[in-house]
């Protein structure tokens, strides 16, 4: 057999198929066994099995094909949380990072939206907590029940959604995919203990952005659109039973703003305001947030849909964050 | 007629007298390949209209998770793939002067598949998916039955090529068959379910969704077209150098690329940079492929306007290199800020599967099928196919490209997301137009393959002598 890829075939495919498999061997099976050396982020935590079980039913739907899970170290990205380590997807099989963002990045959901109440009316119908939601509504997760039986975890699904003369009432895996979406959750990166140099809020990419931001309203307003529309809703209404309307809210109205600051940077649960009950819990916001975005949020709060109480300053916020 | 400045279609002049088997089996293939086209794409135009109305036909098997998956991998698996064989079942003998070597095993390998792609769309509908990884979605006992049937191509061929009565192994056959051995490895690699974890995993994601384009779908139908191009010509290709050089550089090149699909994740950044570095390199098999190809069409565009089927495959060409031209720039992380997650990466997609790979192949069909069954298609109704098919893939393009580069400049300039989702309806409609009239395309040219059936063929070659002595 002469040395000739025109002439002898046995040479030629068997050049092709181990040099493929050699190169495959280089370029991905190696990597591969190397990436899952990574140890886990510190603070990481194994999904629990009901919450392992939600994971399934996330990839039983295909959320993937719409949500990433993953943060890029990109400006544009801060909304989702800090930028994804290699060790945060350590207990994640099958890896769900995605590659599209029809919707927005989950990688952090747990710590952006853990209302349970919120998440069962947004699998029930998305459109009921975000009008211009273009996701599936994912009826069959529910049964729609003549009455409530014991044990039932009804869902406050509201007119025109609910269906006439019935309940709706979660089944357990939606149940399971909600506690799914409250465990993902970043574990916080301790830069110091990496040793590298710590980034505070105030020196973060989101922080320039915002005092190149010469608009205050418009920073205001685009802050809470990100982190408050989907409960509070864009009319500042809010949501019966997730969170309280905003307008006219004593606490967003008050003279001295520290209590609403405070509650912006802690938030909030189980208290009930205006006579109802709130179960579910506002995440805090002052590792999200720089001071200036925390002000600007605030202030345009205290004077839209007909609230005009006196606005904050980045000094008041940083001053309830100091105590 | 009418109008004189529509130049009438030629005619076949001339008819290949074939082993009537062989056309049977060949026809079979297609067969089955329009039927997962017609399936798969209404699948894909469903999908698409669901982003327009979210809440029509809101069931567990038709939502749009499930049917996403359904829609890729018929078309990848049920509709390109065995389409692509068809024409090799007739390239890799004729090329090689042998007689197909197993006719048998060719047709198990069509049934396997078949059964594949049906249980494949029943099973991601009842929601088992195989962790929702791109293209290997099927669950892994579905990867044995389409492993197999892959393996028994890639014997079949490789027997017919030992077994050929001409010195020098076809240039065609080169590119088919390393194709069909690539897509072995990759596909073993890819589903050995034991082995992969976490961000592992997704370094095998980005390999395997790469190279399942890139190491079966491109060098497979670039050997095709290294057949039927020339012979729909009548003339040489321009260079047979230029396809060694791009069948080494496609090994060579393509294989690195994969984690050009997870830019700036947590994956290892010199695994990203050496992607975006193949990237670059990728340009030279696919413009020595574009390059050949465009030079041996020069000077025979009367030739290429008269034929029904050439048109398609010049549109074919010109996306392989825009297509791919374009999957270089997007692997540029100055690019990828804009781009990535965006519906932009859809259009790229469908301008390669589609505007690439599938109209090479229906050339490829026009050009052989009505040689071998001595029955031509309306020539109508092929223009009806290749205009709809055309125009509807430019609308899509159009509206997905468009639209993909307003999501990324919304979230560039940090806007809350759900102005990106607002901003994309209108750019979804029309995507939705677009892919109804590709839809519409695929009822014709299953019109066209009914009229291209082998009636008359006989049964067998015996038969056909005996008829011929009869006569």
């Amino acid at each position: 057999m002469k040395f000739d890829f025109h002439r002898n075939h046995f040479l030629l495919y068997n050049t092709a198929f181990w040099g493929f498999l050699v190169l495959s061997l280089i370029i991905a099976v190696g990597p591969a066994f190397r990436a899952m050396q990574t140890p886990p982020t510190p603070g990481l935590v194994e999904l629990t099995p009901e919450e392992q079980r939600g994971r399934d039913v996330y990839v039983r739907e295909g959320c993937s094909y719409c949500h990433s899970q993953q943060v890029r170290p990109l400006e544009m990205d801060l909304p989702y949380g800090r930028p994804s380590a290699a060790g945060d997807f350590v207990y994640a099989t099958p890896q769900l990072l995605g590659t599209q963002r029809t919707g927005p990045d989950l990688a952090n959901i747990g710590n952006r939206q853990p209302d349970e109440t919120w998440h069962l009316l947004h699998f029930y119908n998305p459109r009921i907590v975000v009008p211009e939601s273009v996701m599936p509504a994912f009826p069959w997760l529910f049964h729609v029940k003549d009455r409530e039986e014991p044990g039932d975890i009804v869902v406050p699904v509201p007119e025109p959604y609910k269906p006439a003369g019935k309940v709706v009432v979660a089944t357990r895996d939606v149940l399971s995919l909600v506690a799914y979406m409250q465990a993902l959750r970043q574990p916080k990166l301790d830069l110091k203990a990496l040793g590298m140099a710590e980034a505070t809020p105030s020196g973060s990419p989101a922080a320039e952005a915002a005092s190149s931001a010469t608009d205050e309203a418009a920073l205001g307003a685009q802050v809470y659109a990100n982190n408050c529309a989907r409960c509070h809703q864009a009319n500042g209404q809010g949501l019966a039973g997730i969170a309280p309307s905003l307008v006219g809210d004593p606490v967003v109205t008050a003279a001295d703003p520290t209590e609403h600051i405070r509650i912006v940077l802690e938030g909030l649960s189980g208290r009930r305001i205006g006579g109802q009950e709130y179960p579910g819990r506002m995440p805090a916001f002052a590792d999200v947030l720089t001071d200036a975005e925390i002000a600007a949020v605030i202030n345009h709060e205290r004077s839209s849909w007909g609230n005009n109480a006196p606005k904050v300053t980045v000094e008041d916020v940083r001053r309830v964050r100091g105590q | 007629m009418g109008s004189a400045s529509i130049l009438p279609k030629v005619r076949l002049q001339e008819f290949l007298e074939e082993d009537p088997a062989l056309t049977r089996l060949i026809y079979e293939y297609l067969v089955w390949a329009t039927v997962w086209l017609i399936f798969g794409t209404l699948v894909g135009l469903l999908v698409s209209i669901k982003l327009s109305v979210p809440d029509f036909l809101p069931y567990e098997w038709l939502s749009f998770g499930r049917l996403r998956q359904i829609h890729t991998n018929t078309v990848f698996w049920g509709f390109l793939s065995p389409a692509m064989v068809a024409l090799a079942l007739y390239v890799v003998p004729r090329t090689s002067r042998a007689r197909l070597h197993s006719f048998t095993l060719a047709r198990i390998a069509l049934w396997l598949w078949n059964f594949v792609v049906a249980a494949g769309a029943v099973t991601l509908a009842l929601g088992y998916s195989n962790g929702n990884q791109e293209f290997r979605e099927y669950i892994w006992p579905l990867a044995i039955p389409f492993a197999s049937g892959l393996l028994l191509h890639v014997y079949n061929f490789y027997q017919t090529i030992a077994a050929r009565r001409i010195r020098e192994i076809y240039i065609s056959n080169w590119y088919i068959l390393a194709a069909a051995l690539w897509t072995a490895v990759l596909y073993t690699i890819g589903y050995l379910p034991w082995w992969q974890y976490n961000l592992g995993q997704t370094v095998i994601q980005g390999y395997f969704m790469h190279m399942g384009v890139g190491m079966w779908f491109t060098p497979f139908v670039v050997g095709l077209t290294y057949y039927f191009l020339p012979k729909f010509l009548n003339r040489p290709i321009y260079s047979y150098a230029l396809g060694v050089l791009g069948f080494w550089t496609q090994m060579i090149f393509y294989s690195l690329i994969g984690t050009h699909h997870y830019i700036y994740s947590p994956v290892a950044w010199w695994l990203q940079t050496t992607a975006i570095v193949f990237s670059v390199g990728m340009l030279v098999p696919v413009w020595a492929g574009t390059g050949n190809f465009l030079l041996t069409m020069s000077g025979k565009w009367d030739t290429i306007r008269r034929s029904y089927s050439l048109p398609f495959i010049v549109v074919g060409v010109i996306f392989y290199g825009l297509a791919s031209t374009q999957g270089t720039i997007e692997s540029f992380r100055s690019a990828n800020v804009l781009w990535h997650f965006t519906n932009f990466t859809v259009g790229h997609a469908h301008a390669a599967m589609y505007g690439f790979v599938a109209f090479l192949v229906w050339g490829g069909i026009y050009g052989l099928l009505p040689r071998l069954t001595h029955r031509e298609p309306s020539i109508w109704a092929v223009g009806v196919h290749f205009w709809f098919a055309l125009l509807g893939l430019l609308i899509m393009l159009f509206a997905l490209s468009v639209g993909g580069t307003v999501q990324g400049l919304s979230w560039i300039a940090k806007q809350p997301f759900i102005d990106s989702v607002v901003k994309m309806a209108p750019y979804w409609l029309w995507r939705s137009v677009g892919g109804l009239l590709m839809v519409a395309s695929h009822f014709v040219f299953a019109y066209n393959v009914w009229r291209m059936r082998p009636v008359g063929v006989p049964r067998d070659a015996a038969a056909r002598v005996t008829a011929e002595v009869a006569a």
